[in-house]
């Protein structure tokens, strides 16, 4: 048995790498989206475009500009009177209108309340929600200072909140997303490479040949499967290279439990693959089903948008998601250093998940039809 | 003689349309037994199901002793294999390829080596050992293919439409491979539909629209239906 399906595995490894063309998108490809993602999934918002429109032009609407425009954050576009600045926002110059209103100086200097208008442009609702912040933060402490002056005491009474960001102490998203992704590459090339495999003996006709062979289908599966899984350990150790040396991200907790738990989740990976290999008859229909799931499975899998702000339905669909306990994992173990008792439960569901689609792709395998 | 090949009442079905409707044969050992038909005849079906890849509706069927529908297993190391269809891997060499069936069937390495290196011998492609089989010319290949599907020595070799879209020399160079492993006592099972072939066979059976319309030896065929060649048997069944 053993001897059978070292002769798979021998054969399928000589199919890889005879392939040159396909040895260099296996490597190279996940290297280079790993730097480009990284690089570019930030979610800190910068470089925000500001429109002004100063209808007091008091030295105290002044400073409040000046106190804008040295945060690293927005680039004032213009600052102008009577323009509106509406239409910059409609030709997508400015992202925010931020309107003062004519007595804005006096009000202030003589204690009086007044109010500052922020108009938002919110296609994109969680920039907009950011930029707000942002702003307020600034007026509120523009207002304090004013305050402040206006009654000539130092010590004003109320509670000062000091934020610290454990695990990922200067907030860096690449060191939050560098797991994330090193999970996506790996789930991805996984999945395309596995499900196109059977199928393409299907479509070189080589299956019916295969078939009149005694190779029992467990065998079968096994040996088209462990190439994979060493071929995805390979992925894993470059990106995790990559994430170390070149990112800095830490890992915290257990090589070793980073690299159980990935052999694990590529064996459920992979069988799903086989699975989608053996009820596709083309390369290109296994190509579309593993592109299909492969999105939604990213999407939601937390690894962009947090799974605590999705719709209730949305967030049961995600229970069901393989690639989100991946994502958990890692970056709790590189991250936060958990060990293999706070991700137990992840274990477990990867375990059966991988137990049911490798059955299930077995079963479906057929070698007689009938 | 022994027999090698039984079949009975052997019928497949797809909804009302019969692919092979009702056939009974016996093959023996180490004869050759030709299955012609048109294409579409059900020729193709027929050995889909006594090679045990494809369900009978109804029918028995016993194959080197082994039943096609109970003892699938134990049949396929009894039999070999060339679909229609070219089954060995173009982007792995003549040894690659010979290794890897030949390794799934069970045998050793040691084994493997020396039928390997008789049949390169045999076949005079010593040059093409290590040629990737998709550089390798069609009729060749079809030799190559041929080899493999016997590398297991087993008691009958199925062959599908083997000769097709291969020159006449070759189709030829092929027919004594085929004679080759009948005096090592395999048993060939070949369908085709050039009718011409038939003389190269043992015994023949005609198949018309799934069904065995005729069958004996070539002189048996021919007086029967008083006809000059295959070619005017075939005619005259197939209106």
């Amino acid at each position: 048995m053993f001897r059978k399906i070292r002769h798979i595995i021998e054969k399928e490894f000589k199919q890889i790498f005879r392939n040159k063309t396909m040895v260099g998108l296996i490597f190279g490809m996940p290297v280079l989206q790993l730097f480009i993602l990284s690089y570019a999934a930030d979610f800190e918002v910068k470089n925000i475009n500001i429109f002004i429109q100063d209808n007091d032009k008091s030295p105290t609407s002044t400073e409040l500009i000046q106190k804008i425009s040295s945060s690293d954050y927005f680039d004032i576009k213009d600052v102008d009177t009577y323009k509106n600045g509406l239409s910059l926002v409609e030709k997508n110059k400015a992202d925010v209108i931020l309107s003062i209103p004519q007595d804005f100086g006096k009000k202030i200097n003589t204690g009086n309340k007044t109010t500052i208008a922020i108009t938002l442009d919110a296609i994109n609702g969680s920039k907009a929600g950011v930029t707000q912040n942002y702003l307020q933060n600034i007026i509120l402490q523009f207002s304090k200072e004013k305050l402040n002056e206006k009654i000539k005491i130092d010590v004003i009474p109320g509670i000062d909140l000091i934020n610290r960001n454990w695990y990922n102490p200067t907030l860096d998203y690449k060191v939050f997303m560098v797991p994330g992704i090193l999970v996506l590459l790996i789930t991805m090339i996984s999945l395309f490479l596995s499900s196109m495999n059977i199928v393409r003996e299907k479509e070189v006709g080589t299956i019916e040949q295969l078939n009149v062979t005694p190779i029992k289908k467990g065998e079968f599966i096994i040996g088209k499967l462990l190439p994979f899984v060493v071929l995805g350990i390979a992925e894993f150790t470059i990106g995790l290279l990559i994430a170390t040396l070149w990112f800095h991200t830490p890992i915290e907790g257990s090589l070793l439990l980073l690299y159980i738990f990935t052999i694990v989740y590529l064996t459920l990976i992979l069988g799903m693959g086989m699975f989608i290999s053996t009820f596709t008859d083309t390369q290109q229909q296994a190509m579309f089903i593993a592109w299909f799931f492969s999105v939604i499975f990213i999407l939601m899998s937390g690894l962009f948008t947090p799974i605590e702000s999705m719709p209730d339905w949305a967030q049961i669909v995600s229970d069901f998601n393989p690639i989100k306990y991946y994502v958990d994992v890692m970056r709790l173990v590189m991250l936060k250093g958990s060990s293999f008792a706070n991700v137990s439960y992840q274990f477990i569901i990867i375990v059966i998940y991988s137990i049911v689609l490798n059955a299930l792709a077995v079963l479906n395998y057929r070698k007689t039809s009938g | 003689m022994n027999k090698v090949i039984e079949v009975e009442n052997l019928t497949r079905a797809y909804g009302d349309f019969k692919a092979v409707d009702n056939i009974s044969f016996d093959v023996k050992k180490g004869e050759i037994f030709g299955f012609l038909g048109a294409n579409g005849a059900g020729k193709t079906t027929a050995m889909k199901m006594l090679t045990g890849i494809l369900e009978p509706t109804s029918g028995k069927g016993k194959v080197a002793g082994f039943d096609i529908k109970t003892q699938r297993n134990q049949l396929k190391y009894k039999i070999g294999y060339m679909s229609q269809k070219f089954s060995l891997y173009e982007d792995l060499t003549l040894k690659e390829n010979v290794k890897f069936y030949g390794g799934i069937y069970g045998l050793d390495n040691k084994t493997i080596v020396e039928r390997t290196n008789l049949m390169i011998e045999r076949l005079g492609l010593e040059n093409i050992e290590d040629t990737l089989i998709s550089e390798i010319p069609l009729g060749w290949k079809q030799k190559i293919a041929f080899s493999v599907a016997t590398i297991h020595q087993p008691e009958i070799v199925f062959l599908d439409e083997p000769t097709s879209g291969v020159d006449p020399i070759t189709r030829r160079q092929f027919w004594d491979l085929i004679y080759q492993a009948t005096e090592e006592g395999i048993t060939v099972f070949v369908t085709t539909h050039y009718m011409d072939e038939a003389e190269y066979c043992d015994r023949i059976s005609m198949m018309v629209q799934g069904r065995i319309e005729a069958m004996g030896t070539l002189e048996e065929l021919l007086t029967k239906h008083n006809a000059k060649d295959m070619n005017e048997v075939f005619l005259k069944l197939a209106r």
